[in-house]
């Protein structure tokens, strides 16, 4: 089993963190980052080519992060694969030893910095899930079975601040979370209120899923306010204001992380945190033990090398 | 209709370089209804080659003509005595125009002066917006008459994704999010069903990905 | 053949540049004499097509010439002529022609030192651009 799924499992507060493989072939970087994240974090996710600019692919990294002593979890998008090369991806996963994977539809290329590429798109975000928990039990998705299937612990994200409305995200929660979603990972929190009304659109649904909350600290004002600018995010009035205050920008930063994070823990329903430190992973050990989530629980490493047992 | 534009003059003017007599093919059909390859685009487009080849100091013959459709054998082939007296050929129709005109001489340069964009329509004077992808499986009885294929920038099966704000798509705010528009007239219409059921992986093979398309109509075949 | 003035084709709308070039020969004001003056029922009628013909028929400028912004007799007449020439001179800058020698004005029927102000002005541009390749081709040829 996952360690990230035992966690869940046990009702355990939950960490995680990402991990951006580098724009280039040497994983040294990926590995100290896991060695970093490793003790403070339960998993690391190593984004797919994230913001759809080419990376150090995400399964390589993943291995790179477990020979280090992590516990990945895999990001997978629909935007660069087919439902043939997804299916052959969640298999090679799986015989790695690599159970947690998040399956995403993935930033459209027009963000990227190969705008002229071909989508593929063959499958969304809910049908790769959905695919993904059918292999785990033993069927592709062309329904021919597979002799030993891959054991898997699916998750989705969810963007609790993106339209038409709270509610409607919550049943899209839902219904990943019916397709097989074991956790979800929401996009970036600043604005508390509407992270609570959603949580609450979430509970109303019987809380289907455990529900990791996204942190990211802001290393300055202007990071915030690109942020702002990115659809689907919401920046608070008052972390701006906090950030273009501050006299040392970094601290407030961490500051405000910390904080966040104090507060999502009271909101019902959010199992834990997913900090998206973005080139600042450094500052993830602090705010974990600043937020009073040290030390991590010990869990029992079981051997997932493999298909099912 | 079938939405063309004009293709940038110099890619043309690339393409034309050797050429001494020029037939330009206009299509009545759906280019020349976004006038962007009728018989008025076909004068146009006529006039200025002559002009350009002129300031280039070796004049050009350049002659307009239009058919009511290029897409019909029968109007293409109509054309084959006009293309005889020319060397080069730009036709104005949409990629099919082209490909029709081109079998009629298969040893004659078939230019294509337009770019064929997409299936649409007219939404305000000199604005046009794709509507049908032509995926050979509709389902727009299921999504509202809105196509999460033509009008999705992802073919989201379960819309709308996280990048979806105001009503808006995030990979260009001038266009509405499909999805959001799917959910609003679905639950306007009190048919939530499909937006709640887990919509299964298309089958793209009848889009395309499958290879060419082809119909054959039995009782319409001679 | 050669030229020492250029040709300016004044496309010249009946109700308000035609009137305008009407007057300013009434008036006896002096303005080049190059100007061949085509009367048309609204700035709109001009399709591109007209101009590039022009331009090919020998003709070293164009100007299209319709009612002042507000008062086009069939509404937006002039402003649907203005969007065109402007599409036109991108399309000519592609052609290799300079832009310049196309351009459009509005008047009023009772502007007629405007309007020979206007072709002297039109007039002096042609006659400091290069000569048209295709004039030269033509001599060439004679």
């Amino acid at each position: 089993m996952s360690r990230l799924s035992e966690v869940l499992a046990a009702g355990r507060f939950a960490v995680t963190a990402e991990i951006g493989p580098p724009k280039h072939a040497d994983a040294r970087k990926v590995r100290e980052l896991a060695r970093l994240l490793a003790p403070c974090t339960d998993a690391q996710n190593l984004t797919d080519n994230q913001t759809a600019v080419v990376r150090l692919c995400s399964l390589a990294a993943a291995v790179h992060v477990r020979e280090a002593g992590g516990e990945p979890v895999l990001q997978l998008t629909c935007r660069d694969r087919n439902r043939i090369a997804l299916q052959s991806d969640l298999l090679g996963a799986a015989s790695l030893g690599i159970e947690n994977v998040l399956c995403l539809t993935g930033d459209h290329q027009k963000f990227g910095n190969h705008p002229q590429a071909k989508g593929v798109f063959d499958l969304d975000s809910v049908q790769l899930l959905a695919m993904a928990r059918g292999m785990g039990e033993g069927r592709f998705l062309n329904g021919e079975e597979i002799k030993a299937p891959p054991r898997l612990f699916p998750g989705a994200a969810e963007n609790p601040f993106a339209g038409p409305s709270a509610a409607f995200r919550a049943a899209r929660l839902a219904k990943k979370a019916r397709a097989g979603a074991r956790f979800i990972q929401t996009q970036v929190v600043y604005d508390l209120a509407g992270f609570q009304a959603f949580m609450a659109a979430v509970r109303q649904l019987g809380n289907p899923v455990p529900v990791l909350a996204g942190v990211t600290p802001p290393k300055s004002a202007r990071a915030l306010k690109y942020m702002q600018g990115i659809p689907g995010f919401r920046v608070s009035e008052e972390a701006l204001r906090r950030m273009e205050g501050a006299s040392d920008p970094k601290e407030e930063g961490i500051r405000l992380a910390v904080e966040l994070i104090r507060q999502l823990r009271e909101v019902p329903g959010v199992a834990g945190v997913h900090i998206m430190a973005i080139g600042w992973e450094e500052a993830v050990p602090r705010i974990v033990e600043e937020s009073g989530l040290m030390p991590r629980p010990e869990i029992q490493e079981t051997d997932g090398i493999g298909g099912a047992a | 209709m079938i939405v063309a534009q004009a293709k940038p003059f110099p890619e043309l003017a690339q393409m034309l370089q050797d050429a001494r007599r020029v037939l330009v093919a206009g299509c009545g059909g759906c280019v020349a209804v976004c006038q962007a390859g009728g018989e008025q685009e076909a004068r146009i487009l006529a006039e200025a080659i002559r002009l350009w080849a002129g300031e280039q100091g070796r004049p050009m013959e350049a002659r307009a003509v239009v058919v009511p459709r290029q897409c019909e054998p029968e109007w293409a082939q109509s054309l084959g005595p006009a293309m005889d007296e020319a060397d080069v050929v730009v036709s104005l129709g949409c990629g099919v125009g082209v490909g029709f005109l081109a079998e009629v001489r298969p040893g004659m340069r078939v230019l294509p002066g337009l770019n064929t964009s997409f299936g649409g329509g007219t939404v305000s004077p000199g604005v046009f917006e794709e509507r049908c992808r032509m995926c050979g499986d509709c389902v727009l009885g299921r999504t509202g008459g809105i196509c999460p294929v033509a009008r999705c920038a992802k073919n989201l099966w379960n819309g709308p994704c996280g990048g979806s704000a105001d009503g808006r798509c995030e990979v260009d705010p001038q266009v509405s999010c499909a999805w959001h528009q799917i959910a609003q007239r679905l639950t306007a219409r009190g048919e939530t069903g499909f937006l709640e059921e887990i919509a299964p992986p298309k089958d793209w093979s009848t889009a395309g990905d499958g290879g060419p398309r082809r119909i054959v109509r039995e009782d319409l075949a001679s | 053949m050669t030229r020492s003035e250029p040709l300016l084709v004044a496309f010249c709308c009946y109700w308000c540049a035609y009137a305008a070039a009407d007057l300013a020969g009434g008036m006896r004001l002096s303005y080049p004499p190059n100007v061949r003056v085509v009367e048309v029922p609204c700035s709109g009628r001009v399709e591109p097509e007209l101009i590039l013909r022009a331009l090919n028929e020998g003709a070293d400028g164009v100007m299209v010439a319709g009612c002042l912004e507000g008062d086009c007799h069939y509404q937006r007449g002039n402003l649907r002529a203005r969007r065109r020439v402007e599409r036109l001179r991108r399309l000519l800058e592609e052609l290799g022609v300079e832009p310049e020698r196309v351009e459009m004005f509005n008047l009023s029927a009772a502007m007629g030192p405007r309007f020979a102000q206007i072709v002297a002005e039109m007039t002096e541009r042609l006659r400091g651009l290069p000569p048209r390749k295709f004039q030269a081709v033509e001599e060439a040829g004679a």
